[in-house]
C-alpha cells in the first residue's frame, strides 16, 4: 500500500476569513488566516482573550458555516459545504470541551459509546467493548459504570477524552480542556491525550492559556486580533 | 523536530478514507439502518426519561390523567346515548311501523291503528300488536312522592313484542287495573322491586288510579324516563285517555322463516306514507341518532375530551420542553459529535411515545374499574369497548406527539458553535 501523500494534511486553511453580525455590527474577527497541521501533528494554539481562537475551532470542527477562504479538513472542502455534510464531517472529528459536557442519566462507558452509536459498522456488544477499552486507556477501567455525577472533575474530562477517541477520529479539536481543572489534574489530563493521540497517530488542535502544557506541543501557534503569528517551538 | 513516528495503521485522513483512494476501503463508516437508528434514539430518550423520577412521574400522571377524562367522558356519552335507547332496545319484534316524523321514544307521533291491520294483509306478517307509549307519574310506595313514568301499553299475550320478563306476566296483566314495573328503573321509585319480591302484589298509584302491582319486567331507564312501566292496551287506556283509533307505534312478528328485508321492502310499499317500517336495530338507530345530533349532549363530551387532551398535552410539552431546556449544552455536545437534528427530534419524539404508552396502560386500568364502579352507581351502561380503547390510545398518541412536535423547537437553541 502506497502511504498517505506529504501534501494530504488533515487540516489546511487558506486565507480565512470570518466575520459576526451584519452590516453596521459586522465584526471582523479572523483575517486571512493560514494554518496547515501535518498528520499526528500536535499544534497548540495562544493568544489573549478575544483574539479569535474559539472562532477558528468551531469553523474547523464544522459547528459554523465557514464565509470566506479555502479550508480543508480530513479532505473534505468546508466553504459552501451543506449542513448535512458539516454533521458527516464532525463525525470523524473528536471534540473536547472547557467542560466535559457528559450526558448525566448515562453511566461512563454509555457515554463514551455514544460517540459509536452514529457508526453502523459496531454493534451494541461492540461498542460497549470499545468504550470499555477506551475508559481503561484513559485508567478508568474501575468506574464504568459510575455516572459522571459520582467522579472527579479530572475523571469527567478523561471520560471525555476517552469519548472523543473512541469513533477513531482523524482530528481532536480541544478548547482549554484544563480550565475547569486544577492545574495538577490539568496537566495529567493533557499529557494523557497526547500519549493517546501520538499513540494512534491523531492530530490534535489545543487551544489554551496554560503555560505548563505548551511544552506538550509539536508546534506552537499564536494568534492576535484574529492573525496568526506562527512560532516555532525550538525558537519559543 | 517535527518528526512524526510512521502509524502502524491506515491514518485516519488517509485517501482510501475520504473516498478519494481507488479502493474502496474495508469497512467505510456508515450509518446505522433506519429502524437501528430509531431504536438507539428511543432508547436514549427513555433513558434520559428513566433518570429523573419525579418528572416522569408527573408525565405519567399527566398522560393518565387526560385518558382517564377521555375514557370517562366517552364511555358517559356511549352509556347516555345507549340508555337514551333503552325502551327501543328492550322492545324487540320483527319489524315496526313508525311515524316518519317520530324521532324518540319519549314523544312519539301518534299513527292510525289501522295501519296494523294492513299490515297483516302481507302473507308474512304472522301477527301486528298496536303499541301506546305514554307518560304519568307512579306514587313511591314507601315515600308516597311520584315520579314521571313511562307508560308501555300493548297486547302481551300477542307475544309480538318480547320484554325480558314479559311472557311470565301476560296472563296476570290480561286483569283489569293491573301492571308491571321495570326493575332496572332508578331507585327514586322507591323499593318497589324488593317489595314486589318480599310481599307478592301490591296497589300503587299509576297517574290518577289505583293500580295492582302484578309482575317485573327489565327494560332499564332511558333519557326520556326514569323507570318503564308495562301494561295492557285496556289499562293503558284507564290511566291515560287518548284517541282510541291512534297508536304510536305497531310491533310486527312474521311468520318463521320470512325472508325480513324482503317483506320491509314490500311493506313500504304497500303502506301509506304516514308510517316508516323499520327493523329493530334502524328503530335503535334513529333514536340513538337523534340524541347524537339533535341535542348538545354529544357536543358536551366532545367538549370535556377535546379539553383532557389538551391539559395533557399541555403537561407533556411541560416536561419535554423542560427536559430540552434543561440539557442543552449535553443536546448540543451530540450535535458536535455528528448527530443530526434529525436524531435529536427522534429522540424527542420518542419521549413523547414512551410517555404515551407509560401513561395510557395505567390511564386505561383505572377508567376499566371506574366503569365498573360508576356503573354500578348510575346504572348507566358503562362498558370497555376494545374499538373504544384502541380509539383513546390514538388519541392519547396524537396527543402526546403534538407535544413532542412542539417541545422539538427548543432543540435549535442547542448550538454546538456555542459551546467551546
Ligand atoms: N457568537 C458570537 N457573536 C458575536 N461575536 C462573537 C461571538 N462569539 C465570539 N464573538 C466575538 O468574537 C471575538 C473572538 O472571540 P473568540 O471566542 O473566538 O475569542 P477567543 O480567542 O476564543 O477568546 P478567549 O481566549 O477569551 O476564549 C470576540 O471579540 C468575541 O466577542
Ligand atoms: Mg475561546
Amino acid at each position: 500500500m502506497d502511504a498517505a501523500p506529504v501534501e494530504l494534511s488533515p487540516v489546511e486553511l487558506r486565507g480565512v476569513n470570518f466575520a459576526y453580525g451584519e452590516g453596521e455590527l459586522r465584526r471582523q474577527v479572523l483575517r486571512e488566516v493560514d494554518l496547515r497541521i501535518g498528520p499526528g501533528e500536535i499544534v497548540i494554539l495562544t493568544g489573549p482573550s478575544g483574539s479569535g481562537k474559539t472562532t477558528l475551532l468551531t469553523l474547523i470542527g464544522a459547528l459554523r458555516a465557514m464565509q470566506e477562504g479555502e479550508a480543508r479538513v480530513l479532505g473534505e472542502s468546508l466553504l459552501g459545504a451543506s449542513e448535512g455534510q458539516r454533521v458527516r464531517l464532525r463525525r470523524r472529528i473528536g471534540f473536547i470541551f472547557q467542560n466535559h459536557n457528559l450526558l448525566g442519566f448515562l453511566t461512563a462507558r454509555q457515554n463514551v459509546a455514544m460517540s459509536l452509536e452514529l457508526d453502523g459498522r459496531h454493534s451494541e456488544a461492540q461498542r460497549l467493548a470499545r468504550a470499555g477499552q477506551m475508559l481503561g486507556a484513559v485508567g478508568l477501567s474501575d468506574h464504568l459504570e459510575k455516572q459522571p455525577a459520582q467522579l472527579s472533575g479530572g475523571q469527567r474530562q478523561r471520560v471525555a477524552i476517552a469519548r472523543a477517541l473512541a469513533g477513531d477520529p482523524g482530528l481532536i479539536l480541544a478548547d482549554e480542556p484544563t480550565a475547569a481543572l486544577d492545574k495538577q489534574t490539568g496537566q495529567e489530563v493533557v499529557r494523557l491525550l497526547r500519549d493517546l493521540a501520538k499513540g494512534r497517530g491523531v492530530p490534535i488542535l489545543l487551544v489554551t492559556h496554560d503555560p505548563r502544557i505548551l511544552d506538550l506541543a509539536d508546534r506552537i501557534v499564536d494568534m492576535e486580533d484574529g492573525r496568526m503569528v506562527q512560532a516555532d517551538k525550538a525558537s519559543a | 523536530m517535527n518528526e512524526v513516528p510512521p502509524p502502524a495503521k491506515l491514518l485516519p485522513w488517509a485517501p482510501e478514507r475520504n473516498g478519494e483512494a481507488v479502493e474502496p476501503p474495508p469497512a467505510p463508516r456508515r450509518d446505522p439502518g433506519l429502524l437501528a437508528g430509531l431504536l438507539l434514539a428511543l432508547r436514549l430518550a427513555w433513558r434520559q426519561l428513566r433518570a429523573d423520577r419525579a418528572r416522569l412521574a408527573t408525565a405519567i400522571a399527566g398522560v393518565m390523567f387526560a385518558c382517564l377524562l377521555v375514557f370517562m367522558q366517552l364511555g358517559f356519552r356511549g352509556a347516555l346515548f345507549d340508555s337514551a335507547t333503552n325502551l327501543f332496545r328492550a322492545m324487540r319484534a320483527d319489524l315496526f311501523l313508525m311515524h316518519p316524523l317520530t324521532e324518540a321514544s319519549f314523544r312519539a307521533e301518534a299513527i292510525p291503528r289501522a295501519r296494523a291491520w294492513q299490515a297483516l294483509a302481507d302473507a308474512e306478517v304472522d301477527r301486528a300488536v298496536p303499541v301506546y307509549l305514554a307518560q304519568v307519574t307512579l306514587r313511591n310506595p314507601e315515600t308516597g312522592s311520584r315520579r314521571a313514568v313511562q307508560l308501555i301499553g300493548l297486547d302481551a299475550d300477542a307475544g309480538a313484542v318480547d320484554f325480558p320478563g314479559l311472557a311470565d306476566v301476560a296472563a296476570a296483566l290480561r286483569r283489569p287495573d293491573t301492571f308491571a314495573f321495570d326493575r332496572l328503573s332508578r331507585p327514586e321509585f322507591g323499593p318497589v322491586a324488593t317489595m314486589f319480591a318480599r310481599d307478592g302484589p301490591f296497589a300503587i298509584q299509576l297517574g290518577t288510579r289505583e293500580m295492582e302491582l302484578v309482575g317485573l319486567v327489565e327494560v332499564g331507564p332511558s333519557f326520556g324516563a326514569d323507570g318503564n312501566v308495562v301494561l295492557s292496551e285496556q289499562n293503558f287506556r284507564r290511566v291515560f285517555s287518548r284517541q282510541a283509533a291512534n297508536a304510536d307505534l305497531v310491533a310486527l312478528k312474521l311468520r318463521p322463516g320470512a325472508d325480513v328485508a324482503a317483506t320491509q321492502a314490500r311493506l313500504a310499499a304497500l303502506l301509506p306514507g304516514d308510517v316508516l317500517v323499520l327493523t329493530h336495530a334502524e328503530m335503535v338507530a334513529r333514536e340513538r341518532l337523534y340524541w347524537e345530533t339533535g341535542t348538545p349532549i354529544g357536543f358536551i363530551f366532545l367538549f370535556g375530551s377535546v379539553m383532557g387532551l389538551v391539559v395533557g398535552m399541555v403537561i407533556v410539552y411541560q416536561i419535554l420542553f423542560a427536559d430540552i431546556a434543561g440539557h442543552l449544552s449535553e443536546y448540543a455536545t451530540l450535535k458536535a459529535m455528528g448527530y443530526s437534528n434529525g436524531y435529536l427530534a427522534r429522540v424527542v419524539l420518542g419521549a413523547a411515545v414512551i410517555l404515551a404508552v407509560v401513561g395510557f396502560i395505567p390511564g386505561f386500568v383505572l377508567s376499566t374499574l371506574l366503569y365498573g364502579y360508576v356503573a354500578g352507581a348510575t346504572f348507566l351502561p358503562l362498558e370497555m369497548y376494545t374499538e373504544r380503547a384502541v380509539g383513546v390510545f390514538l388519541l392519547i398518541f396524537g396527543m402526546c406527539f403534538a407535544a413532542g412536535l412542539l417541545a422539538m423547537r427548543k432543540l435549535r437553541d442547542a448550538n454546538p458553535a456555542d459551546m467551546f
